[in-house]
């Protein structure tokens, strides 16, 4: 089978959502520890058209994207998570004509509600562009029962 | 892209009181489809319902990132309309709270600044759908209008 099953489902989770087809974002790395995806640079997604620097809002976007499928992290079954807030503050803002990678972890899950953290870096993820914390709700399986939960979790789910 | 001279897109737009082509020039925005609506003194800002926007495709409902983006960017339009400052501002911090499913349809916003400061402003920004009552989600963010 696969090399890597939490990477498998969270590019299945990905290829789900349409708006993250559009802007590129694909699974870089994904362990028990956390997942890390990637935004290409494009011209579209450019927030400053005099400096070239990408958008905020696709930096949200890659970070929201990344905190609730880190949720493939720690649990067995997909679960659809709505978010139910994000917070970003900016470090210094991205340079033109790079990827950006998001990085998020999982720091505590409840019966109900699941906390994460994370960051977005282009060349060094020791000096990040921007801090992020994120918190999702749980639905529960009933829920997720869809197209979505066996796109994610194959035949098995 | 060093050709484009956003100062003077501003000033265009304030003279004619038409900023379509202003967000025409930023990528992002004609990306998600973000259009303006000026009523009298005040600004609607307006994100027509578009496929290429949906992230959970079971509701279907938009992508909670791309609400956040519309909402920072309707939040930087209103600075360059309203606040007087010339050049884009930058963010320094974001923070959303999604409040309702933001379903596959139109969706609007209004900013309200709170503070501005010489070097930083605060917004807090409001989108809704259906009902203004209603919001689907509440943000607000810090941004640097110094220029520097």
């Amino acid at each position: 089978m696969s090399e890597n099953p939490l990477l498998e489902r969270a590019q299945r989770f990905l290829s789900a959502l349409r708006h993250c087809q559009l802007l590129g974002i694909s699974a870089h790395a994904a362990d028990a520890s956390g997942l890390t995806l990637r935004l290409p640079y494009s011209e579209a997604i450019v927030g400053n058209p005099e400096t070239g620097v990408i958008h905020g809002g696709a930096i949200t976007t890659l970070m929201d994207t990344t905190c609730g499928i880190s949720t493939v992290c720690v649990l067995p079954q997909f679960e659809i998570c709505p978010t139910l807030d994000l917070r970003i503050d900016y470090m210094h803002p991205a340079q033109p004509h790079k990827d950006v990678y998001g990085f998020a972890e999982c720091y505590r899950v409840t019966p109900n509600i699941i906390f994460t953290r994370g960051y977005a870096y282009q060349d060094d993820p020791s000096e990040p562009i921007a801090h992020v914390v994120g918190t999702f709700m749980r639905m529960g399986k009933a829920v997720s029962a869809g197209t979505v939960k066996r796109d994610v979790d194959g035949a098995r789910g | 892209m060093s050709t484009v001279n956003i100062e003077a897109m501003v000033r265009a737009a304030h003279e004619s009181k038409n900023y379509d082509p202003l967000l025409d020039m930023i990528p992002y925005a004609r990306l998600l489809g973000i259009r303006c609506l000026r009523l009298g003194d005040d600004a609607i800002f307006h994100l027509p319902a578009n496929p290429d926007n949906i992230g959970n495709p079971t509701l279907p409902a938009l992508h909670g990132g791309v609400i956040a983006g519309f909402m920072e960017q309707s939040a930087l339009l209103h600075l360059l309309m309203f606040m007087g400052i010339p050049h884009m501002p930058k963010i320094i911090d974001f923070s959303i709270d999604y409040l309702r499913a933001g379903h596959f349809r139109d969706t609007y916003a209004q900013c309200q600044v709170w503070r501005q400061g010489r070097r930083v402003a605060n917004v807090a920004i409001t989108a809704w759908q259906t009902t203004r009552t209603e919001p689907i989600a509440t943000a607000r963010a810090h941004f640097k209008v110094d220029g520097a």
